[in-house]
């Protein structure tokens, strides 16, 4: 029994040990020489296991005593979350070393807040899952803060703490509460106890474990962090920030409302349905008086969050499939729109105001043209796949019933259209010449024309992803 | 006689008083700390007494786990402190407004 569990973990193991033994290696060996290469050898890491993991039959296998799941929900997870964090970690590695910042804690770090959000995504008991989660806050307080003599990144790191552990704080209290009304912390004896009419006290719990993930996917009115963190710390750490963790989140907060209180849907259902609505007009409301381009890209994910969490909150497998499918796409266009920001310098020096965007397609015309595309994928304009993303969570919603929630998801996505299109237009119709640097590293080039490629060829099929992501709901929703 | 709603008011009550120390307190960091140990802290007791209550021993092994990494957490949030403070020369709550918001 014992080999059998291990071998469902084996992924997370190999993960684990490989940063333990990078850690060792960099104490005592080659300190922050290392650095370079253990960026490669992990993002190559990544790469392999999600290869590994994608490659994995089909079927549900549990290990120790149901408390970790491997089934296709959770594999299409990992992969999603692997891949963005290879290829933001690979992005990131010339403004790393621009900053002086390559040291080889950090690939470590990301590396063991890959491990988490590994364990949150399988997680299929409360112990579980807040053991994945606090991996993954603990690495990321740490990444946050990496610039450690600068005032801002330690300041962005403070305040994602504090309001990171009171989060936790808040999905404990509940967790508890389930328990102790549950008499389990097992989500498949939640489910069983939990059906149709849950007593008070587990309601309580449940709306406390909603609150403290809507904290770390940062929906509002739980976001108040997510700007300034995604501005104070370094901006590949904010590209890493607004890609893999959200995923997690979110595949987490699915894990826990279908697996463990499929029983109640109408009970969570309304409670998603506000942090979706809160989360879509703030994001689109207070993204519009942004002069800083790492800002408005916090707004930007308060926004999409609450696309995604439409789609969880339609309460059917449709609804799940289509936020798995937003997910994706989300995080494809973050990639790209982040090989943008970090490509973004003048002098050689860091730039993130949108004012420097001025006239910028006259620099750099490709870059430009790509990032418009991407730009207009996240406004959700048809016929780009973002829109693709937006109409299948709000079919998802019209066909569960939630008619009044699609309009409001289609009113908040015509506001947040605006400042994409802002942009847009400062890049092409600008007042004054861009003093942005027109060069720039190749590996940023190509991560931002692919990403911006893949938004107009993905149209045909949505590179072939609904297949998986229809298979991976189904496995959810019981 | 005291019963399991004993113990959970008690948790309530100190959980309660961590969350108004995040949200009130004006003066130091460290204070922030404190209010999310004290917050932890109360999950335990609720965790311990529905173990207790229950007769199952799941919730004592929630309690170990909460509890090493409520250390590894504030070893966490100490070392960030220490980096801000190298920064900024202060601790102060207020002082943490580099940026809006």
């Amino acid at each position: 029994m014992q080999t059998g569990d291990l071998s469902i973990i084996l992924p997370e193991i190999v993960l684990s040990v490989f940063a333990m033994a990078g850690l060792i290696a960099g104490a005592y060996g080659g300190r922050d020489r290392l650095g370079p290469a253990m960026i490669w050898t992990t993002s190559a890491l990544f790469a392999a296991l999600a290869a590994w993991i994608g490659l994995q039959g089909a079927g549900t296998a549990t290990a120790f005593g149901e408390m970790f799941t491997d089934d296709a929900f959770a594999r299409f997870a990992k992969v999603t979350i692997l891949l963005s964090a290879a290829a933001v970690l690979l992005m990131g590695k010339g403004y790393m070393a621009r900053c002086d910042l390559i040291r080889f804690e950090y690939p470590l770090l990301i590396a063991l807040a890959a491990v988490g959000m590994m364990v949150m995504v399988s997680a299929s008991d409360l112990m579980a899952l807040y053991m994945g989660l606090e991996l993954q806050s603990l690495s990321l307080y740490v990444i946050a803060a990496l610039r450690r003599d600068s005032v801002r990144s330690t300041e962005a790191g403070l305040k994602y703490f504090v309001l990171g552990a009171l989060s936790s704080g808040l999905l404990l209290f509940g967790a508890s509460l389930v328990y102790g009304f549950a008499g389990t912390t097992g989500f498949a004896g939640i489910f069983e106890a939990v059906q149709g009419r849950a007593p008070v006290g587990l309601l309580i719990g449940l709306s406390l474990v909603i609150a403290g993930l809507a904290f770390k996917i940062s929906a509002a009115p739980f976001h108040m962090w997510t700007p300034d963190v995604y501005e104070g710390a370094p901006t590949s750490v904010t590209a890493f920030f607004a890609t893999a963790p959200k995923i997690a989140a979110m595949a987490l907060l699915a894990r826990v409302v279908y697996g463990a209180f499929g029983g109640i849907v109408g009970d969570w259902q309304q409670i998603l349905a506000a942090l979706s609505v809160a989360s879509m007009f703030l994001g689109a409301v207070a993204a519009i008086g942004q002069r800083n381009i790492k800002r408005l890209m916090a707004y930007s994910s308060i926004a999409h969050m609450g696309f995604a969490l439409m789609g969880l909150a339609a309460g059917t497998v449709a609804g799940v499939e289509a936020m798995l499918i937003y997910l994706v796409i989300y995080v494809t266009m973050n990639v790209g729109a982040f090989a943008f920001i970090l490509s973004m310098e003048r002098d050689g020096a860091p730039v993130v105001e949108i004012s420097a965007l001025s006239l910028y397609s006259r620099r750099s015309p490709t870059r430009a043209l790509a990032m418009l595309v991407l730009l207009f994928s996240l406004a959700g304009v048809p016929p780009l796949v973002g829109f693709f993303a937006k109409y299948s969570v709000l079919l998802a919603a019209v066909e569960a019933g939630l008619v009044w929630l699609a309009v409001l998801g289609v009113i908040a996505s015509v506001i947040g259209a605006f400042y994409y299109i802002r942009i847009v237009y400062i890049m092409y119709f600008g007042d004054e010449e861009s003093e942005l640097d027109a060069g720039g590293s190749t590996v940023l080039a190509s991560f931002l024309v692919v990403s911006a490629a893949l938004m107009l060829f993905g149209l045909w099929n949505l590179a072939g992803i609904e297949g998986p992501a229809a298979a991976a709901a189904s496995t959810l929703v019981r | 006689m005291i019963g399991l709603e004993h113990y959970l008011i008690v948790a309530a009550a100190l959980f309660v008083t961590g969350i108004f120390g995040i949200f009130l307190n004006r003066k130091n960091v460290i204070i922030l700390l404190m209010s999310i140990e004290l917050m932890l802290l109360s999950v335990n007791i609720n965790l311990v007494a529905f173990s207790a209550y229950q007769g199952n021993l799941t919730g004592q092994v929630f309690t170990l786990f909460v509890l090493t990494v409520a250390a590894a957490e504030a070893a966490i949030g100490l070392a960030i402190l220490v980096c801000f403070f190298r920064n900024r020369g202060t601790i102060d709550v207020e002082d943490v407004n580099v940026m809006k918001g």
